[in-house]
């Protein structure tokens, strides 16, 4: 009788928990101190005001190309430091008179060339960088982008190229930080390391090239395998004090690596609001197996719906793996993968790509990746790993 | 320009950002000749417009917000036009409210717009954030006659076009159809409410312990009589409710309705109690129609063809029911005289009916979310 009570509930419960998805309704609050919504700024920061001096130019006079540059930059700036990509298109509304011109003033093309990169619009933003650098072939913000671009495009040798045009154009340390991350995957990890561990001592570095540059130290050593060598690096890049979203999720996916995962949790306790991070916090939570994991695992499946919804895929890189990892659907995953991989060839859209081929058991779907390792003498040892074991698969 | 430069490097490695980019969500729902319509536009994006922090402390309280609902209606009413045929709608704002999405708090506008006529096509010219922010889009969801549709606003396409023909009567009476058989296969508590009812008809009570039935056509006459009290009481209700001449809250519909499950399960274990199952089902029946009237409404019934789709709707809702007796009465008449019919299937299922039972009664009558998600 007990048995059956308790078959019972739980197939009551089982039920229950896939109809019982419950929908909020708009309320009235009903308190005046109710906060709502926290925003990126307040009024006072020097950053707000400065951004409302230069909107209130641009009210007077939208062809201010000054301002509007000013204005478009700082927007761009803010976006990356907030993880907000409102201010992308925030800067975008502000280039609107230059937009869609045929001939824009190369500083808009420039600007516009960023947003597109931002957009995953890779073709077109190196169209435009190809624009400035005819007029101004000198212009180091422009060939510094597009090595990034064609960095992440795995055109190595036209990325490194790119990057050999800043030798007179800016500082050393930008030279050497733009050869040495594509040296770092290109199979020169210990060339790079030796010249990045110098730029790293000069003591001209601002706050923001320092974690860069430590990132990028880390990130190489952790894909060598040298666990405590990353370690320090991280601990060089967190000691700057500076907040950047991409050095805690660097460091997120070293804990993950190391099954660290109560780091994770102390790493990212309060950052669910970026779905990167919040991914990762996930990731953890699922080791553990904490209540919480529940939650976040819904959460995100709603902010991915949300922006499958209004028709963008620039975060496919995350949802796959949120699909592989979380959700455990490596049929679904693997597509979403492939398409990453169609668009972004870094170490982590290999490996996400790798971890859903081996999990459908699908080597075909791999084979772009294996390529890729051999043609590039790929250093990582993780993805080495995984090539192995999809090499030796019995399917 | 020294630190753009390391910015530009870095924008390709954004692990994924905080949030989307700036959408809004619009509703729309065509009725004859007016427009029912909400609006969810983030408080973000009202702050950057037209400036929200009063105090300027980097947060947005609901006292700061209820003091700029007319500045908000001011500025994002005019920027949504809707027009039907050279005709361009009145819109009034009805209420301001908040709700939550995925990337944060939003003011939820609800308005009401007339257009001096019955509606046929319906155009939207949708200009709210393009000139702050170009990458923001406006998510469409119109509804007209139980049939949806979506568009996606943005700044290269900001106006769009949609015709409101009428549908054929046909089209929409299946379309009503259809819906209620989904209703009743995928409302549990209605699928459980008439299994446990249904469990003992191929048994009979004798001597204090089950035995099985005789013959087919008498379990066929006691399954009938069963399924048409049950139809006539939701019918019943159904209608009235549907018709606006009954309401009752849905908390009391939905709370009876899991008690009605629960005591039909009971009923199964203590059979003294109930020897008039079609009893059982046409009072509660009454009840379960209030739940299907529920539904309709959520579906938004067409005011212009009311009847045909609540007549619709119930057609499905039968046909719905019929599949599940179809399904079970052969097989349950099949296996009526082994062993574990009376045991393992009439006690064992109803004791899980109650117990699923239970946990829905808790849940709707204390208001309780008593699973993790």
């Amino acid at each position: 009788m007990i048995r059956l009570l308790t078959v019972g509930s739980v197939i009551g419960w089982l039920m229950l928990s896939q109809v019982g998805t419950t929908y909020a309704e708009p309320y009235r609050p009903t308190d005046d101190a109710q906060v709502l919504e926290r925003l990126s700024y307040k009024a006072t920061d020097p950053a707000a005001r400065e951004i409302e001096r230069l909107r209130a130019d641009l009210r007077n006079n939208p062809r201010h190309l000054e301002s509007a540059v000013k204005l478009a930059t700082r927007y761009i700036e803010q976006g990356r430091s907030e993880g907000d990509p409102r201010f992308l298109g925030q800067a975008q509304a502000v280039l609107t008179p230059w937009w869609n011109e045929p001939t824009p003033p190369p500083a808009t093309l420039l600007l516009r060339a960023m947003i597109r990169q931002n957009a995953h619009q890779f073709d077109q933003a190196l169209v435009d960088l190809d624009q400035v650098l005819d007029v101004q072939p000198t212009n180091a913000q422009a060939w510094l982008t597009k090595a990034s671009i064609l960095q992440v495009q795995a055109r190595y040798n036209e990325a490194r190229r790119a990057c050999q045009r800043l030798a007179r154009l800016a500082a050393s340390h930008v030279l050497l930080g733009c050869l040495s991350d594509i040296a770092g995957v290109t199979g020169q990890s210990a060339k790079s390391q030796e010249l990045l561990r110098q730029v790293l001592s000069a003591p001209t570095l601002s706050g923001r090239e320092r974690i860069w540059i430590a990132t990028i130290l880390a990130e190489t050593a952790a894909r060598a395998g040298a666990i405590r060598e990353a370690e320090e690096y991280f601990a060089e890049a967190f000691k700057v004090g500076i907040k950047d979203q991409y050095l805690l999720s660097a460091y997120a996916d070293y804990l993950l690596d190391q099954r660290r995962y109560q780091g994770v949790i102390s790493l990212l306790q309060s950052e669910t609001r970026s779905d990167g991070l919040l991914l990762r916090l996930a990731l953890a939570e699922q080791a553990l197996e904490l209540p919480a994991f529940q939650s976040h695992i819904a959460e995100l499946a709603a902010r991915f719906a949300a922006g499958r919804e209004r028709g963008t895929t620039v975060h496919i890189r995350e949802e796959a793996r949120f699909t592989l990892a979380l959700l455990r659907d490596a049929q679904w995953a693997l597509p979403l993968a492939q398409d990453n991989w169609n668009v972004q060839r870094e170490p982590a859209d290999a490996r996400i790509l790798l971890e859903c081929a081996l999990t459908d058991k699908n080597r075909a779907a791999a084979q772009p990746v294996l390529d890729w390792l051999n043609r590039n003498h790929v250093e990582d040892f993780r993805l080495r790993q995984l090539a192995r074991q999809i090499q030796e698969a019995p399917f | 320009m020294r630190t753009l430069l390391v910015i530009a490097w870095l924008l390709l490695s954004v692990p994924a950002w905080a949030h989307k980019p700036s959408d809004s969500y619009l509703s729309l729902s065509v009725h004859n000749d007016r427009v029912e319509g909400q609006w969810d536009i983030a408080l973000r994006d009202l702050d950057n417009a037209i400036g929200l922090d009063r105090d300027g402390n980097g947060r947005l309280t609901w006292g700061e917000v209820r003091e700029t609902h007319g500045e908000i209606g001011a500025y994002a009413l005019p920027r949504l036009v809707l027009s039907a045929g050279t005709q361009t709608c009145t819109t009034q704002l009805l209420d301001q409210l908040i709700d939550h999405h995925t990337d944060g708090a939003y003011s939820v506008l609800r308005f009401r717009s007339g257009c001096g006529g019955p509606i046929e096509g319906l155009r939207v010219d949708y200009q709210l954030l393009f000139d702050t922010d170009a990458q923001h889009k406006g998510l469409l969801r119109l509804t007209h006659g139980g049939q949806t549709r979506t568009a996606i606003f943005s700044k290269e396409s900001p106006a769009q076009e949609f015709s409101i023909a009428k549908r054929s009567l046909w089209a929409e009476g299946t379309q009503f159809i259809h819906e209620g058989i989904w209703h009743i296969w995928l409302g549990f508590d209605h699928v459980l409410f008439l299994l446990a009812l249904l469990l003992p008809t191929v048994l009979i009570r004798a001597e204090g312990r089950w035995q099985a039935a005789g013959d087919f056509s008498s379990v066929c006459w006691d399954v009938l009589g069963i399924i048409t009290a049950f139809t006539v009481a939701h019918s019943l209700t159904l209608s009235l409710a549907a018709l606006d001449i009954v309401q009752l809250p849905s908390r009391l519909v939905e709370s009876t309705i899991a008690a009605s499950v629960v005591l039909a399960g009971l009923g199964n274990l203590y059979p003294m109690m109930m020897s008039r199952r079609w009893v059982i089902a046409f009072g509660f029946g009454l009840i379960h129609g209030f739940g299907f009237a529920a539904v309709l409404a959520d579906l938004g019934l067409p005011q212009d063809s009311l009847l045909l789709s609540l007549i619709s709707f119930n057609v499905g809702v039968e046909l719905g029911q019929l599949a599940i007796v179809a399904a079970f009465l052969p097989l349950a008449y099949l296996i009526r005289r082994s062993w574990s019919y009376p045991r393992l299937v009439l006690t064992g299922g109803s004791l899980a009916v109650v117990a699923i039972a239970l946990v829905w009664f808790t849940e709707r009558a204390f208001d309780l979310q008593l699973l993790p998600l």
